[in-house]
């Protein structure tokens, strides 16, 4: 089985890899780009740790195919802070301890910002919903709930 | 060694502030390096072998087809550890690697190390075990009948009953008073059986280690662990080297809960990297996590309590069986210790057992043994108030330990806050607000001991008048900032003049594992006497700068200031500047201790909730909760809030939804998070919290540990409102939809 050569875009540089057919993306990012902060929580799709974007599409990247990247526009975590200067979401998770063990923060940032983009003034009740694919073991989501919250008004201007 | 509650300490400058955590920038942006994101030049990726049976003699491993595909470069088997002397040992490695006989579903056979998992994957294929089916048990109760199949025969446990049968692997007995007269006091007695079911941590991090041997026989071990010294002593020990020839790194852990307070992979790792001569990786899939690691125990419990007419309990009585899986543990213990001890009783008695069965070996989970004995005690309890027409509040305030009350396990309590506690949530306006149809509102109470031990903390003052703080524990949930946040307080400089670190186990002695509600109670207890320490030769050294008596400097708000008939006479002297000179006047200028510390103080939990019944499904919504926990003294609030809204989330799950299943082939059929349900965001309301302080006498800032407490009350609490919402009581967890189905159904 010879592998497959990739030309893809992650947080706007252009990359290029080669992976086996049947290798996943969260994979691909992690032994092959040597992007780590997408996280392996269950290689199933259940638990979010390793979400990323896909042309702007939320998708849990164990699920997905490197081979899929081909052409493709990938965000990770890493590519979520401009510089030095962090993401809204990322300043009120960091100051509104929505964290504790911090494994499944980068999924949550990522899914937070797709649902943003989105929709920029969700309810608590659609947060909710929109995050029931991450979870946290550690923080019972309340202080991420509010921190998504907060940075969702921070971003309107409100 | 206990160290008092500093009295005067009143005026805190920086602990009690909602600090920002240092380590957050990089678990925001993905820079923090977990378990499995390190890599090494040359690595090589290790699988383990699993046995597909619940119990099965191992009659033969064949590696001879594995050994041969291209890439693979070692196998290991049990035979490949050193023998141990003491059966915690022994037990701990064959839990790692199977000896003889695998005793459960997912016990490790055999493991590979090749040149990509794929190659490691493909030749686990490639190995031949011959495996002779022996009859298993899975069920606590089961386990104990004398005719039960039996996982260690032959093997003698102490202080056992002398007819115990072959399973029973540990008993305990705890109380005080006349039991017969206790009950003869009642004007009502309630006598209840529950169950419940094995839950796991359920970390989102699976377990993860890299390993390196290297020709000199020195290894290095970067691992997710709650405790990197316990894990160096334990593979020092089953590999058959000196623990200083070993030198383990914790990485940032995600998430343990108990869970990583033992060893399962590093182990083999580490004597597939001494085999190969290569790094070896070795990661855990979610199946592995589920099928070999973890859960907490599944019991069985007899509860039984007697009160008056007018709320007191007379006697409380609890004979808890617990299971834990295929090796002795003693969780039971820590059932029957704290099954009562919310309570001032004249007369208790609870008996605890454990019982082998062919279920992987229980590991800690967050107050071990407390959840599923309080829950009994609370349930039967609130079932006594509901027939009795009495407040629940009422009935717990009027029975409630306090200092001077001798424990049901012991002890007498020191300054303790259940009362405040419980209080508190008396006149909270959610234990008054309305309730609609279907709706309940449960209270419970919850306890935990919270630990003390040992802990090694270096704090060096650098020439820049910053401060770098060396500690021995993985933090697990923001302890570091903390750490640095009392360092800072004793000081007396900024929050951001201190940087504390996470050793490794040659960079700092002895610490032990970050449990038991301990990190912020002993290693900040380590780190104050650290900084007074280092504190004591600033002071000589600005005495020595003015040419005056050590004794006559004192140190204020951050410096070295002259005193009694000295006082004025030069100006104060600031750390900083005491530092920048330090080479001048003595050379580097640091502090440091080791702590070895009882009087952790207790800490006692209130929770309050609503929930309300679909009658048509079964289901449970959570609609209103609130906990009430005394921290003692909150060093960092919204990090104390986190472990209180945690605790409770994990209980609810508990109670509600989390179990392992098995079928009747005594195989886990849920090893997932889709089969596994943990909570998800949609399926809760905000936690509210209300944090208590009433200080604890053993620690000079009054902190008690915070974080294992809040899971305890949740089974009852829950329990307790569906009670209320249901019309009708559940008497074993997790009260899944079909389970409060059929209660509803049952009792029409």
């Amino acid at each position: 089985m010879s592998k497959i050569h990739v030309t893809t875009s992650i947080n706007g540089d252009s990359v290029e890899y080669l992976c086996e057919p049947d290798e996943s993306l969260l994979d691909v990012l992690r032994n092959h780009v040597g992007l780590t902060g997408a996280k392996e929580g269950c290689s199933t799709g259940d638990c979010g740790a390793c979400s990323v974007t896909l042309d702007g599409r939320l998708v849990c990247s164990c699920l997905v195919l490197g081979a899929e990247a081909e052409g493709r526009e990938i965000t990770t975590i890493e590519g979520m802070a401009d510089g030095d200067a962090l993401h809204p979401l990322q300043r009120h998770i960091l100051e509104g301890a929505a964290l504790q063990c911090g494994i499944c923060t980068p999924g949550i940032l990522i899914a937070a910002k797709a649902l943003l983009e989105k929709n920029p003034d969700p309810s608590e009740v659609e947060v909710r919903y929109w995050l029931a694919g991450n979870l946290c073991r550690c923080t019972g989501y309340d202080k991420i709930i509010r921190a998504v919250l907060n940075a969702a008004a921070e971003m309107r201007g409100a | 060694m206990i160290m008092a509650l500093d009295q005067a300490k009143k005026d805190f400058k920086v602990v009690g502030n909602r600090m920002t955590r240092p380590d957050g920038i990089d678990k925001v942006t993905g820079r923090a390096l977990f378990g499995a994101d390190m890599s090494a030049p040359g690595m090589l990726h290790a699988a383990i072998l699993r046995s597909p049976h619940p119990h099965a003699r191992i009659l033969n491993i064949d590696v001879t087809d594995a050994l041969a595909l291209g890439g693979v470069k070692a196998v290991v088997t049990a035979a490949d550890f050193a023998p141990q002397k003491g059966a915690f040992n022994q037990d701990t490695l064959d839990n790692c690697m199977a000896r003889g006989v695998a005793l459960y579903d997912g016990h490790a056979v055999a493991a590979i190390a090749a040149s990509s998992p794929k190659i490691a994957q493909k030749a686990l294929e490639l190995l031949k075990v011959e495996y002779e089916v022996l009859p298993f048990v899975m069920d606590v109760d089961a386990a104990m009948r004398a005719d039960a199949p039996v996982l260690h025969a032959g093997r003698k446990y102490r202080n056992l009953p002398e007819d115990s049968a072959p399973n029973v692997s540990n008993h305990c007995e705890f109380g005080h008073g006349d039991m017969d007269a206790g009950f003869a006091k009642a004007d009502r007695i309630i006598e209840r059986s529950f169950k419940t079911a094995a839950t796991h941590q359920g970390y989102i991090e699976p377990h993860a280690c890299l390993a390196t041997i290297g020709a000199d026989g020195r290894g290095d071990l970067w691992t997710c662990t709650q405790g990197h010294y316990m894990v160096r002593d334990f593979c020092a020990a089953f590999i058959g080297m000196e623990a200083s020839q070993l030198r383990v790194t914790a990485s940032e852990i995600g998430g343990g809960f108990g869970g990583k307070t033992t060893v399962f992979i590093e182990p083999v790792a580490l004597a597939l990297a001494r085999k190969s001569g290569r790094p070896v990786k070795l990661t855990m899939s979610r199946e592995e996590v589920f099928r070999a690691t973890g859960p907490t125990v599944s019991s069985s419990t007899d509860v039984k309590i007697g009160i008056t007419n007018d709320g007191r309990i007379t006697a409380g009585y609890a004979n808890l069986r617990y299971q834990g899986g295929a090796f002795p543990n003693e969780t039971m213990m820590l059932g029957a210790m704290t099954a009562f001890a919310a309570y001032d009783l004249e007369a208790v008695q609870t008996i605890g057992w454990n019982a082998l069965t062919n279920r992987p070996k229980q590991a800690s989970y967050r107050a071990p043994g407390a959840p599923m004995a309080i829950y009994t005690v609370e349930a039967v309890i609130d079932e006594l108030c509901q027939e009795l027409n009495l407040d629940p509040l009422a009935v717990r305030l009027k029975n409630a330990a306090r200092k001077g009350t001798k424990a049901s396990y012991g002890p007498t309590f020191d300054e303790i806050g259940l009362v405040a506690t419980l209080e508190a949530a008396q006149k909270h306006p959610h234990y008054s607000a309305p309730l609609g149809p279907n709706q309940g509102r449960g209270v419970a109470c919850g306890f935990w001991f919270n630990f003390g031990g040992n802990a090694s903390v270096s704090l060096a003052i650098n020439s820049d008048g910053t401060v770098a703080v060396t500690e021995g524990n993985p933090d697990i949930g923001g302890s570091r900032a903390s750490i640095s946040m009392m360092a800072a307080e004793e000081l007396g400089i900024p929050y951001d003049k201190v940087r504390t670190i996470v050793g490794d186990t040659n960079a700092i002695g002895f610490s032990d594992v970050t449990d038991g509600s301990r990190v912020t109670f002993v290693v900040g207890l380590a780190t104050i006497k650290a900084a007074r320490g280092a504190i004591k030769i600033l002071c000589t050294r600005a005495a020595k700068i003015w040419g005056i008596d050590a004794d006559a400097v004192i140190w204020e708000d951050g410096a070295a200031k002259p005193s009694g008939h000295n006082a004025g006479e030069f100006p104060p002297m600031t750390l900083a500047e005491i530092a920048k000179v330090a080479h001048k006047t003595g050379g580097p200028i640091a502090g440091h201790y080791e702590a070895n510390t009882d009087g952790a103080g207790v800490s006692f939990g209130v929770h309050l909730v609503d929930v309300e019944v679909d009658p048509e499904t079964g289901a449970t919504k959570i609609l209103r909760y609130t906990v009430f926990q005394d921290a003692g003294k909150a060093i960092n609030p919204d990090y104390v809030e986190g472990q209180m809204q945690g605790g409770a989330v994990q209980g609810i799950g508990w109670a509600l939804n989390e179990e392992y299943i098995y079928g009747d082939d005594g195989r886990l059929q849920n090893p997932g998070f889709l089969d596994y349900r943990i909570p998800v965001a949609s399926d809760l309301p905000m936690i509210d919290t209300v944090i208590l302080e009433i200080p604890n006498p053993g620690h000079p800032y009054g902190v008690r540990g915070v974080g294992e407490t809040g899971i305890v009350p949740p089974l009852a609490a829950v329990a307790n409102g569906v009670s209320q919402a249901a019309n009708v009581r559940l008497y074993e967890l997790p009260m899944s939809p079909p389970r409060i189905l059929a209660a509803i159904e049952g009792a029409k």
